[in-house]
């Protein structure tokens, strides 16, 4: 069973990033053109010589954004269908899609909208080279503390219902994960690495068209996952009544 | 988490950790490889050489706030 949910989460997953792709595609590559204008006009000022074109960019925004985001997409699935499998009945719901939709929800907050609080997505010209490395590890840090601080906030959950109940526990836990997170946020280096004269409008497009993606994504992904899982429990139903089990 | 509500008898079997356990390990890694090959490979560290992988994903990386450059 937790073989045939992990290959699901995958699948739903390859479906979620086709998705984010298509928005991104639409919503997002204007931005990202926009943004290598001014990159390469910032390296002429410089005097730099143009960087070699390894891989075109019609094909880095077709092809190589639906390699980049599905590939993303199914790893996210995985994991996503292995914590259904965790969490499907040991969590005070029982319809396999109202889970699903519950997962990805969290599954959003804690993996691409909490860390993109803290380090926002930019776009091409915008990044230190030599920061580079500390950058990733913050990043990567700060999706782990996220996800790390939800798994405590949702195990805590019998504790703080049987203290303050049902409501208030879970307002409990959500205060829980909201002032750990708080805490990294603070805690963690920021960065400022925005050239002088970068657009700010382009910017924000840029930013908040990656967070559309994200929301596309974990939406997809949620609502075609419980569908398969819930298409399969029917089917399973529909066959032991016919063979007479049920 | 719990509910004030619910009934018992309705509550689906739990899988067990233990049936669990082996798929995480083998979803886990796949899931993992697959994420640093989209979000850092050929970028803050790199075990194929060259830059064809990180400018192949480039766009996606970029978008889905991985740092970059």
């Amino acid at each position: 069973m937790a073989g045939r949910l992990l290959f699901y989460g995958m699948i739903a997953g390859l479906l979620a990033g086709l998705a984010a792709a298509g928005f991104f595609s639409l919503a997002a590559e204007p931005s990202v053109e926009r943004a290598i204008a001014f990159e390469s006009a910032l390296a002429d000022s410089a005097g730099e010589a143009p960087e070699a074109e390894i891989v075109s960019r019609r094909m880095q925004k077709s092809v190589g954004l639906i390699i980049g985001a599905s590939a993303y997409g199914a790893a996210a699935g995985g994991f996503f269908g292995l914590a259904f499998a965790f969490a499907y009945g040991r969590i005070a719901q029982d319809d396999p899609r109202a889970v699903s939709a519950l997962l990805a929800a969290a599954g959003f907050i804690a993996i691409a909208l909490v860390p993109a609080l803290k380090y926002p997505a930019n776009p091409p010209a915008i990044g230190a080279p030599d920061s580079l490395g500390e950058r990733t590890a913050l990043f990567f840090a700060m999706v782990l503390i996220s996800v790390v601080s939800l798994i405590v906030a949702a195990s805590l959950g019998g504790a703080l219902g049987a203290k303050f109940g049902a409501w208030c526990g879970r307002v409990a836990q959500a205060g829980v994960f909201v002032a750990a997170v708080t805490i990294a946020a603070l805690a963690l280096p920021g960065f400022n690495e925005i050239p002088t004269g970068f657009p700010a409008d382009l910017l924000w497009t840029f930013r908040l068209a990656s967070l559309g993606g994200q929301a596309v994504l974990w939406s997809v992904l949620g609502l075609s996952f419980g569908a398969l899982v819930h298409n399969d429990r029917c089917r399973d139903e529909t066959m032991s009544r016919r063979s007479g089990l049920a | 988490m719990s509910d004030a509500v619910y009934n018992p008898a309705a509550r689906p079997t739990p899988i067990p950790i233990g049936q669990i356990a082996p798929w995480l390990a083998f979803g886990g890694l796949l899931s993992v490889l697959l994420m640093y090959f989209v979000g850092a490979e050929q970028g803050a560290t790199a075990l194929i050489p060259g830059h064809y992988i990180h400018e192949l994903v480039h766009d996606g990386r970029h978008l889905l706030d991985f740092p970059c450059h």
